[in-house]
Formats: C-alpha cells, sequence, structure tokens
C-alpha cells in the first residue's frame, strides 16, 4: 500500500492518521496500573476504554493488553519513563509501528459504513467517544476507537488497509441510498 | 386490449401514470402501483407460466409472495435477467421487460405438455423408482432430458454488474410484517423510545388492510388509518420502516436476516445504488406480525389460470383496481369469501354462485351477500374445473347427507375463487426453534411457546378480528420494548368501528369427489406439481413420517416453501393414514422464506474485495520488476521474476543458478514472526517447541519446530533470542495465526503463572533474503559499520543494528545452503532498504528470486515445508528431524504423544530422496510409490512423492518422498506408477547437494 | 449467529470467537508419568452430552482471551460464561431448564 491513504465520498471521509509510534504493552492488571502511572495516567484504562495524557493514548484491548500510541516527539521520554517504572516488574513491551496503520474516519455516513464491516453496535450510546475494541472488519481484524460523535480511528495491520478502506469506500457509497 | 379489466375508481394505483411492458415480448399497459400480476390481469392476461413437471399452462393463484405460479423471468441479457420471481411481487416500471417460463416452445402452446397425458406415468417418486438402472444412464440420458424439462427459469451466465450493501443493524424491537398487527405493535414500542425495525416484505405498508374497503377505525377508512400510524412513525427518530424488505431468516440469539430490494421497482436507479441490502439485525426482542395466507381448495383442475384465492381477487379489486375476471363462481369453507363476492358484485362482476362447502353457512357476511341478491349454495363442493389456459367451467355438486357427492352441474364462469380458510404465517417462529401446537377449534398450527425472545402477535397466531389484530399488535409491542428494558408504556389503543367478524371454517386436504375420483390432477403443490394423489400414493406405499412423505412427494420442497400445500398436503396425508392432522405432525419451515439472491448474501465481498489481498510492503517493486504472484494463504507472493520471454522453468532455473552462483534477494516479509517476552520466556519456549532453549544465548538462533500434544509436527521456523528475556520467533507465512493460537491456548490455559506475553509482529518487520556466496559482499558496505565476517555472525546468529540508518535486526540464516542473511527492518522502510540492497548487488549480479526458486533450493537441501512433506500425521523424525528434538526436556508439548508405541513402529512412512533413471523426468507432487511394478491391483502403497523439482544445480530432476520404513530403504529401487506407464526411482538421502554444509559456514 | 458474553468485552457475536473444545480438561502435570492408556484418554476421549457443556471459547478477534462457558447443546443457550481458572459452577434446576428450552 501507498503510505498515505485518502477517500472522500458525501458523508464519508477516510484518511491516514498522523503519525505515532506503537508499542503492545502487556502485564498482569496491576502492572498494567503501574505503566500507566508511569506514563502521567492516574490509572490504567477499563476494559473498552482509552486514557490519554501527554504525548501518550492508551488503549485498554484485552485484561493483559494496552495498545499505546506516542506523539513521536514525545515517545522518548515516556519510553523511558516507562521503562523506569516497569524496572523489575515482569511485563512485555513490544514495538509494532509499522505493524499497524491508523486510519481517521469521519462524516455522517461512519456509522453506517462501519456497520457493513462489524458486528457490533456502532451507535453512540452503545459505542461511546473513547471506547476502543478489536473486532472483526470484514475478514480482517483491526481496533475501532471512537474519536468523535461521527469520528472514529481504526488501527489495523498494514497489509489489511487496502481491503478494509475498499470495503469502507463501498460501504459508504452504499449508506448513502 | 388495454386494461378492459381495470375498474376505474378502484384500487391505490395511480390511474394517470400509464406505465408500459413487455411480457414474452408483448407490449402491455399498466398503471404506477401495479405489480407485473395486476398489470396483466389488467388486461385479462391470466396465463402466466408452465409448471415445472407436467408443464401445465398456469395463472396468479395469489397476491403476494406465496405465489406458487407466476414465476417470471425480469430483465434481459446474460447477466441482467433474474429468474423466477413471482409476478405478483415484481412491480411495474417503465419498459420492464418479462418473460415466461417453462414453456417451449411458446407459452399458449408447448410441447413439455404432453407430460400431463403421461401423468399416470409421473407418479410419486417416479424419479426413484425408474432411474435406479442401468446406473450408467443416469448422469448421461435420464438426468440431462429430465434438467431440460424441468427447472425453473434459467440462472444468468454472466457476471452480476450490479452490486450488493451488507449491514448489521441492532435494536431494541424487531417487527416483521407491517399489516395491522405490525404497525400497532411497532408504534407501541416506538412511543416508548425503543430502537425499532418495522421491515415489510411488499412496496407499501398496510398489509390486509390496503385491500379492505370495509373496515373503519377510529371512524376512518382503514387505508387512512395506515398512513397515521406510517406518518406517527415517520416522525419517531428511534424508529426505521423499511419496506420491499423480507425477513427470510431467523438465526439463533435473535439475529434476524432481511433482504432488502431498493432497485428492482426502478426504471432508472440512481447511479451507484446497490440493487439489494442485506440487513442482519441482532433484536433484543421480535414482534412477529407475519400475517396468515389463505388456502387453496385441492381439486380436479384447480391450477387452471382463472382460478385463484378468494382474498387475491379481493386484493387485485381494492388494491390494484383490477377485476379478474367477468363471471365468479366462489368455492368456500370461509366467511370471508362472502366479502369477496360482495366487493367484486360491487364492482360489477357477476357473481355467479357461492358454493360453500359447509352445510349451513350463516353469519352477517352470508347473509349480506343473500341479501345482495347472490346465489349461495350451502353443502356445495367443487368437482372439478375446466378450460386449459383459461378456466372456462366449472362442475359444482351438492355433499349429500351421507358424506358421498351428488351429481355435478356444469357452470359457466372465467373466474373460480376459492378459500380454504387461513392458515397463519408461522415460517418465521419455526425457524427461531419456537414450537407449534394445534389449535383444535382454527384447525391449524399457532405459534407455541417461543424458544427465543419473540412473540407473535396478529393473525400469524390466529388472532382474525381486526380489532383484537390492533390490541394484540400493540400489547406485543409494548411488552416487547418493556423485555428489552425500556420504561414501560401506555399501549395504543383503537376502536374498530366496522369491520367484518373473521371467517370461521376453513377445509384442510383434497376435497370430496364423486365416484372413485383420483384426484391425478388434484394440485397440492403447484410448484413442484403434486397432486393429491401423490400424497396418497405415498401412504399407500408405506411412508408414515410426513417429512418422508414430503421427500417422497417433493411436495413443500419447492421455492415457495410449501406456503400454500403444506397443511393441505398434511391434511390428504392424515386422512390417507387414518390419523388426526396434528397427530401426523408438521415438516420444518427452513429459510430462507422466500427465495434471496446470490449477490445480496456475497454482498462485498466479490472480486478484489472476497478475501484481505495482503501484500508485502516489497509487493510494490515486485510488480515493477515484471514478478509472476502467487497466493500463499491471504498473501500475494512473488513467484519468478521472468526476464524477456522465459516461462516459470526457465526463470526457475536461472534464478537458482544466480543464487548458487552469485547473490539472490527475496522478500521473505510474510514469515510469520512473534514476539515472545518476559521472565518465563525460556521456559515457555521449552514447552512449546521440541528443541532445547535454555543455552541459546543471547545473539544466537536456532531452527525451532513444533508439534501438536499429538506429537506431529505443526509448524516450523528460526528463532532467534533477542535478550534474555526476549525472543524473535518465525512461523511459516500460512502457520502464524494459528501457532499464535495455540501458543495462547497453552499460555492461558495450562500455564497461567507463567510470566510471559505473545505479540504478533508478523507486520511489523519487512523482511529481506539475501542468498548466495556473494551475499556479505554485498551487504557489508550497507549496515553502517557493524560486523558480519564469519567469525563475528557465524551462521545461526542475528545481530541488532541499522542499515542506511535504518534500525535492523540482522539474521545470519539460510533455507538455501548458502551464505545467508535475512534482514528485518520496520516496514515502512523495507522497500527503500530492499532497494538500497538491489543497487549495491548490481556489480555482484545480484538476482530477485521468487518462492517457486526457494522451493527448489530448499528441496536440494532437504529442508522440509511444513505442510508439503508433512501432513498432520508426521511426527519430527518421520520428517527427518529427529536430531531437533530434545532429549534432556522433561516436557514438551508431544513429548509423550512421541513416547507412544506406534510413534516410533520401524514402517512409518520417513522422508526420503528420489532419484529417476532419467535425469529429465520430474515426477508428479502427490504420485504414490510401491515395490513391485506387476503388483496386482489394488496395490499396496509404500508412500507418496511430496516434492519434486527439475535442480538447475544438479543438472537433474529431484525428489523428496515420505515413504514406509524409508530411511532402511535407501539405495532400493520403488516405483511410480503413472497412467500407462510406471516409472522407476531410487531412494537416496534427502539432501542432494552439499551434504556437509560446507557452503553455510563461510 | 450466536451471541457471546466475553466476561471481559460483554456481548458479541459468534463470529469473533473460536471455540476451544471441552473445558476442565487439565493437561497432567508430568505427561511421562501417564500410562498410554492415561494419555490417550486425555488426548482424545471428549465428553459429547445432549445438554449442558462446560467448553472453552478464545475472544480471538476481541480481547484474545480464553473463557469458559456452560451452553446447552440441544439450544444453543448459553447459561453463563466465567473466566479460565474458575470451576465449573453449579447450575440450579430452573437454569438448566431454562437452557434447555
Ligand atoms: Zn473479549
Amino acid at each position: 500500500m501507498s503510505d498515505t491513504m485518502q477517500l472522500a465520498r458525501s458523508g464519508f471521509t477516510l484518511a491516514t492518521a498522523a503519525d505515532r509510534r506503537r508499542f503492545v504493552l502487556q502485564a498482569r492488571p496491576g502492572t498494567l496500573d503501574a505503566a500507566a502511572r508511569a506514563l502521567g495516567l492516574a490509572e490504567a484504562p477499563a476494559m473498552l476504554a482509552t486514557a490519554s495524557g501527554g504525548a501518550v493514548t492508551a488503549l485498554r484491548l484485552g485484561p493483559q493488553e494496552i495498545l499505546l500510541l506516542l506523539d513521536p516527539a514525545g515517545a522518548g521520554d515516556s519510553l523511558a519513563a516507562l521503562r523506569t517504572g516497569l524496572d523489575a516488574v515482569a511485563h512485555s513491551l513490544v514495538e509494532v509501528s509499522d505493524r499497524q496503520v491508523g486510519l481517521d474516519l469521519s462524516g455522517a455516513l461512519v456509522e453506517p459504513a462501519l456497520a457493513s464491516l462489524t458486528s457490533i453496535d456502532v451507535a453512540l450510546p452503545a459505542f461511546p467517544v473513547g471506547m476502543a475494541t478489536r473486532t472483526l472488519l470484514g475478514k480482517a481484524d483491526g481496533v475501532l476507537w471512537r474519536t468523535g460523535p461521527e469520528q472514529f480511528r481504526l488501527e489495523i495491520w498494514r497489509s489489511f488497509a487496502p481491503y478494509i478502506s475498499g470495503l469502507l469506500d463501498e460501504a459508504a457509497r452504499d449508506a448513502a441510498f | 386490449m388495454s386494461q378492459a379489466f381495470r375498474v376505474p375508481g378502484r384500487g391505490r394505483v395511480d390511474s394517470a401514470r400509464t406505465v408500459s411492458f413487455t411480457f414474452d415480448g408483448r407490449r402491455f399497459q399498466g398503471l404506477a402501483g401495479d405489480t407485473l400480476a395486476s398489470a396483466l390481469l389488467a388486461n385479462g392476461h391470466h396465463l402466466m407460466g408452465r409448471s415445472f413437471k407436467y408443464h401445465r399452462p398456469r395463472g396468479a393463484v395469489s397476491a403476494g409472495s406465496d405465489e406458487p405460479n407466476a414465476l417470471v423471468a425480469v430483465g434481459s441479457g446474460p447477466a441482467l435477467q433474474t429468474p423466477n420471481l413471482r409476478a405478483t411481487q415484481v412491480e411495474l416500471y417503465e419498459g420492464l421487460a418479462a418473460v415466461s417460463q417453462n414453456r417451449f416452445p411458446c407459452l399458449q402452446f408447448d410441447f413439455g405438455a404432453v407430460n400431463t397425458l403421461a401423468a399416470p406415468l409421473l407418479p410419486a417418486g417416479f424419479y426413484y423408482k425408474t432411474f435406479m438402472w442401468p446406473r450408467g444412464f443416469w448422469d448421461k440420458v435420464y438426468e440431462p432430458v429430465i434438467r431440460r424439462a424441468a427447472g425453473l427459469g434459467v440462472a444468468p451466465t454472466a457476471p452480476d454488474p450490479d452490486h450488493y450493501a451488507f449491514q448489521y443493524a441492532h435494536c431494541d424491537v424487531l417487527v416483521a410484517g407491517a399489516g395491522p398487527a405490525g404497525l400497532a405493535a411497532a408504534l407501541a414500542a416506538g412511543r416508548s423510545g425503543a430502537r425499532v425495525i418495522l421491515a415489510d416484505e411488499t412496496a407499501e405498508a398496510g398489509g390486509s388492510l390496503l385491500s379492505d374497503r370495509t373496515s373503519r377505525i377510529d371512524g376512518r377508512p382503514a387505508a387512512l388509518w395506515v398512513a397515521d400510524i406510517l406518518a406517527e412513525l415517520a416522525a419517531l427518530p428511534n424508529v426505521r420502516v423499511l419496506t420491499r424488505c423480507t425477513a427470510f431468516n431467523y438465526g439463533p440469539h435473535n439475529m434476524v436476516a432481511l433482504n432488502q430490494r431498493l432497485t428492482e421497482h426502478l426504471a432508472d436507479p440512481a447511479p451507484g445504488m446497490p440493487r439489494e441490502r442485506l440487513w442482519q439485525v441482532r433484536a433484543k426482542e421480535v414482534v412477529l406480525a407475519a400475517g396468515a395466507l389463505e388456502r387453496p381448495l385441492v381439486f380436479e383442475g384447480n391450477d387452471r389460470p382463472g382460478v385463484m384465492l378468494a382474498s387475491a381477487a379481493r386484493t387485485y379489486l381494492n388494491r390494484y383496481g383490477v377485476a379478474c375476471g367477468k363471471r365468479a363462481v366462489i368455492v368456500t369453507a370461509d366467511d370471508s369469501a362472502y366479502r369477496v363476492a360482495l366487493d367484486l358484485h360491487d364492482a360489477g362482476v357477476t357473481v355467479t354462485a357461492i358454493a360453500d362447502l359447509r352445510p349451513a353457512p350463516d353469519s352477517a357476511l352470508v347473509r349480506a351477500a343473500q341479501g345482495a341478491g347472490l346465489t349461495v349454495l350451502p353443502g356445495t363442493t367443487i368437482q372439478r374445473a375446466h378450460g386449459s389456459t383459461r378456466v372456462h367451467s366449472v362442475e359444482l355438486a351438492r355433499l349429500l347427507p351421507d358424506g358421498s357427492v351428488g351429481r355435478g352441474q356444469r357452470w359457466r364462469t372465467d373466474l373460480v375463487l376459492m378459500s380454504g380458510g387461513y392458515t397463519p404465517s408461522v415460517h418465521l417462529f419455526s425457524q427461531s426453534r419456537g414450537k407449534l401446537v394445534f389449535d383444535e377449534e382454527l384447525g391449524v398450527y399457532v405459534p407455541g411457546e417461543p424458544a427465543d425472545r419473540t412473540r407473535s402477535s396478529g393473525a400469524c397466531r390466529g388472532v382474525y378480528r381486526l380489532a383484537d389484530v390492533l390490541a394484540d399488535g400493540a400489547a406485543a409491542g409494548a411488552a416487547a420494548a418493556a423485555a428489552a428494558g425500556l420504561a414501560a408504556v401506555q399501549a395504543p389503543s383503537w376502536s374498530v368501528d366496522v369491520a367484518d367478524e373473521p371467517g370461521r371454517g376453513g377445509y384442510v386436504g383434497a376435497l370430496p369427489r364423486r365416484g372413485k375420483g383420483l384426484l391425478a390432477m388434484a394440485f397440492v403443490d403447484f410448484q413442484n406439481d403434486v397432486t393429491a394423489k401423490d400424497v396418497k400414493l405415498a401412504v399407500r406405499e408405506g411412508f408414515q413420517s410426513i417429512e418422508h412423505i414430503k421427500r417422497y412427494t417433493t411436495t413443500g420442497m419447492a421455492t415457495d416453501q410449501g406456503k400454500m400445500s403444506n397443511v393441505n398436503a398434511l391434511g390428504i396425508a392424515a386422512d390417507a393414514l387414518g390419523r388426526p392432522v396434528e397427530k401426523v405432525g408438521l415438516t420444518t419451515f427452513r429459510p430462507p422464506f422466500t427465495p434471496v439472491t446470490f449477490g445480496a448474501f456475497a454482498s462485498h465481498a466479490r472480486g478484489d474485495l472476497f478475501d484481505p489481498d495482503r501484500r508485502t510492503p516489497i509487493d510494490s517493486w515486485a510488480r515493477a520488476h515484471g514478478a509472476v504472484f502467487e497466493d500463499v494463504s491471504l498473501w500475494r507472493r512473488a513467484r519468478y521474476f521472468p526476464r524477456g520471454s522465459e516461462d516459470m522453468e526457465a526463470a526457475v532455473r536461472r534464478e537458482c543458478l544466480a543464487v548458487r552462483g552469485g547473490v539472490g534477494i527475496f522478500d521473505a516479509s510474510t514469515l510469520g514472526k512473534i514476539e515472545i517476552v518476559g521472565p518465563d520466556a525460556a521456559t515457555f519456549m521449552n514447552r512449546m517447541y521440541v528443541n532445547a532453549w535454555t543455552k541459546l544465548g543471547v545473539g544466537k538462533c536456532r531452527y525451532g519446530l513444533m508439534c501438536r500434544e499429538n506429537g506431529f509436527v505443526y509448524d516450523d521456523g528460526v528463532v532467534g533470542r533477542i535478550a534474555q528475556d526476549r525472543f524473535h520467533v518465525t512461523t511459516t507465512t500460512g502457520g502464524a495465526p494459528g501457532v499464535l493460537a495455540m501458543m495462547e491456548d497453552y499460555l492461558q490455559t495450562e500455564w497461567p503463572e507463567l510470566d510471559v506475553w505473545l505479540t504478533s509482529t508478523t507486520e511489523e518487520w519487512a523482511v529481506i533474503a539475501l542468498q548466495g556466496p556473494k551475499a556479505r559482499e554485498v551487504l557489508a558496505p550497507l549496515v553502517d559499520g557493524l560486523d558480519i565476517s564469519a567469525g563475528a555472525l557465524p551462521h545461526m546468529s542475528l545481530a541488532e543494528g541499522t542499515i542506511g540508518g535504518v534500525p535492523m535486526r540482522l539474521f545470519r540464516v539460510s533455507f538455501t545452503g548458502e551464505l545467508g542473511f535475512e534482514i528485518n527492518v520496520p516496514a515502512r522502510h523495507g522497500r527503500a532498504v530492499w532497494e538500497a540492497i538491489w543497487d549495491a548487488g548490481q556489480a555482484a549480479g545480484i538476482t530477485p528470486y521468487g518462492t517457486e526458486t526457494m522451493h527448489v533450493l530448499r528441496a536440494e537441501k532437504g529442508y522440509i515445508i511444513v505442510g508439503q512433506e508433512t501432513d498432520g500425521t508426521a511426527t519430527p523424525d518421520d520428517a527427518g528431524c529427529g536430531w531437533a528434538v530434545s532429549k534432556a526436556k522433561a516436557d514438551f508439548v508431544g513429548k509423550r504423544s512421541l513416547a507412544l508405541p506406534a510413534m516410533q513402529a520401524p514402517d512409518r512412512k520417513q522422508l526420503v530422496g528420489l532419484l529417476t533413471e532419467a535425469p529429465w523426468e520430474v515426477l508428479e507432487e502427490g504420485a504414490q510409490l510401491v515395490a513391485r511394478p506387476d503388483e496386482a491391483i489394488p496395490m499396496r502403497t509404500l508412500g507418496h512423492v511430496s516434492s519434486s523439482y527439475f535442480s538447475a544445480t544438479l543438472g537433474r530432476s529431484i525428489a523428496l518422498a515420505m515413504v514406509a520404513g524409508g530411511r532402511a530403504r535407501e539405495g532400493e529401487t520403488l516405483y511410480v506408477p503413472m497412467e500407462g506407464r510406471t516409472i522407476a526411482v531410487t531412494v537416496t538421502k534427502p539432501v542432494f547437494y552439499d551434504v556437509e554444509g560446507a557452503r553455510l559456514n563461510v | 449467529m450466536l451471541l457471546i458474553r466475553c466476561p471481559y468485552c460483554g456481548d458479541r457475536a459468534e463470529i469473533e470467537f473460536a471455540n476451544g473444545g471441552e473445558a476442565h480438561i487439565a493437561r497432567p502435570a508430568d505427561p511421562m508419568t501417564q500410562t498410554d492408556e492415561e494419555w490417550a484418554q486425555y488426548l482424545y476421549m471428549r465428553d459429547n452430552p445432549k445438554g449442558l457443556i462446560a467448553e472453552r471459547w478464545r475472544h480471538a478477534h476481541g480481547c484474545n482471551r480464553f473463557f469458559n462457558a456452560l451452553r446447552d447443546t440441544r439450544t444453543d443457550r448459553f447459561v453463563t460464561t466465567y473466566e479460565m481458572g474458575q470451576p465449573r459452577p453449579e447450575i440450579d434446576a430452573a437454569a438448566a431448564a431454562e437452557a434447555a428450552r
């Protein structure tokens, strides 16, 4: 795929998200809280929730798993703090910056377009702003994160991007009818 | 002739908008709002198709989705013609082109109709009985003949140019059916604030009320009440009303599939508009308001065009403004037909007689008909309808008190309306696993205890009085909303000021006959041409279960799912068996309720979007350099890079020699990668792999082999130790998800105490394999000072560093048998690093190679490919990898199984090499091996060829094989029996090149 | 499509999950001490009840966790789901009857 993607239809836009360094942090739940504090967050976000502060956004994808998105500018400091905070505590921190790409979706048709791909209820009351979860998008895994009433971020594996954006393009076209 | 049967001032069609269409090439005119059937009927045209088996002329018998006869193909061309549409549901639009089906050469005259004369020769079970012998005749003689004669329409032959939408939806209350009960339910639920989806299969919500000129609700005509309710629903943001949308499948846990037709009724759909949309609705609660279907009567000639359901004639008249004939005879066992008679009479149709099967019908409606001067014949049945392409007369006869039938009398008519009472439409309820119970009073099955969170309301559960239907629907809607967790609100209520009392009576089974009538042409299942005689014959031949009778006669097995026929077939079977209907049981209602386009099921999953088409970061380079690709699981991998006019064989020979003689570059990015991190990482590795890991130093690599618990090889790959607590594991391309799932399984469910975590890093890294004796000289200048000499970075070691400033994990590994490196860089840099190496390698003659060359090179070295040499029944030792299995470890996944006696039997299939006598002879992969060429058939096979190539390096063919006791057979001659000849092969060691591995350690 | 309650993520559609077979079959602590018969029992023999089964599921396309579920094989109705490591819950007759319905 090309490094940036862009799609625009009436009521639906898709664009490659701003670059982030990404890490999968896995540890026992208590350690995740300690990690969150080291990163300047109050505590680890609850399941399916996100927390943000400074250069850090944390998406709680599993009971022992957090996806960290770091602003490249502040990433070094955050990582240093994290490593200090978790020194001698069992955990796994693996960089996945290039494993996946972020796609920002927005517009009035984002909900119905996504409803063509995921079996999850994406209506605002059921999927509020700040909720994030891994799900199946068509036949490919992806992380779905609501960033606004009509905004979603997808974090998907690099090679799935053409497939998922292709599906979304068709779904957005169909959603207009 | 222009719409001679149109009744001015009647119906909901737009008399100001004439619509032209063609049927079998003939031009007709109808009105906006017509269906194809109503428009043809407005032109006095009843003949719409030929039947499946006997090619009998058929007309529309209903006005809805239960139509079994009037199946047509709409559209034209090899891609766009849609077969088997019900003319009663096809909405008219300007220019619509429809053709009839099952006729040859034309609808009026059909050669196949000779089948009718041969009907005695085509009884139930005919195919089973007749075409058993001779066996070879079935596919060559019988089947082609039958297929040409039978069948429903012609499938399109070209790809479907339309596209189809798909959507999941979630709601509190799904209401299936927008008749009076469904509208009341949707409103009740909608007012509570529940998320409501109301779906109806027709173009316009309202159901039976749209055909009802009599009833008044809250003082207003029923159709206006419908408009009021729809207006209120439209104003509720939490309610979605979907018309032309059929609920066709009720799946587990309240997932209901709807198919919405978006363009079919439009002459000019907007560009980009999907033809249909498939909805998968997860509903907290479901309200079924599917209504009831009128039953036909079973008598000789009941399939003649012009014989229809009474309710259908009422719908054609009141909804479409069409009189279905000029002289009607009505045969009924139910009061409701009297309203039809009155409506027709009122519209100027002559109602010649109303034959009532009941001895003394008496109700307000009956009296009203009599008061209007209509002839009512109590205790009268119909013996036969006469006519061919249109009914012209009927024979009515008295039912005598002793149960026999009196002498018949002929009545001239062009329209025969039948009413056998109503059958609740329980299809969706039954699909939801709900139990049906027999209602003694109504004489039909109605929904009993539901299995899922569903409620039936109105006519689909046998509630027929309009006031009751509205109350029932409202109560169901309100209860559903409350059950979905919404605060209870007062259910709406309405007063029904004028309405007919629901019909009482009804008839199940075949009508009585005078004398020993065979009922040979009295149809039970119109669509599958099953007669009353067929059902009786099935019972006579010993079938007792209704499920068996159904399969033997095929009744209820056509695309209409027996909507009209099931209950009558049951009645005939019950009668023949001498048992009450409820003791015979009911067949299963299967989805779909009505046929659904394949395109809707596929929706976006076609063409490029059928599956994810995964491409590596280097894919674009390979494409630009002419690679030919192959699919490996979901990945697209470069198979070879032809130059000029090279075919694969030539390209692969060149690529192989280039790697062995110089340096080749290969995209290995698709290899699965898992990062295993945590203090217990080595412990976990020891348990998962057959190898020992504790002593593997940081910066070292090892070939890892993984078994399943049953001891059979599951996956393999090189593993590097990045740090004491961090392993970089590689898997096969296709095995990555399975390996990760299996690791997670053991970690989470067997050893949750281990502090170790797994992360898929397959896509984090682009992997560039640089292989060949010149690999080091190409790479060394690029790695920013990293020492990659043989001493610093020996075979099976790794180093972290940078390449052109890009972070890199460099593995000194080889799957070719040559000096080799696998350069892992973050995926975004993959192509740039590849190109840097490519440029640097020009002087050394660097050659890109693909998976095919990779396969040949590894086979020359005897390296296995899991899934090619192994098949899920090979142990590590079988595959020649016994050396990898740790003897010291107390346990690993598969160890105990490997200790089973059978896993060590000497005659297990083992990996060997094979050489043919003729060096150019390349064996076929999958070919079997036997000990003697002259062995009697069936020969005992000793094994099979698993990999086979022409080796350019060796100038001859090579093969790997799995052979029983193979290692002990080294030097033996075995044979490969092929069609017409046998190939002799010599068993060898499975390594053909550089046996001592000197080329690796340089 | 079944609706399955992941103990961590809540109700999700069946396509997000992978079935992991019968639950509560512990891998022997020291497999090498098992007789061939015992090992075969562990490896291959599974219950196939008509009725309630305790089985493992993995939220493969969600939180990636394994968990256990009690499901009635006749009706596909789930009684409950629970985390790995927890014992099979006791089910009262009413709940079992409801699952069988
Ligand atoms: Zn989950």
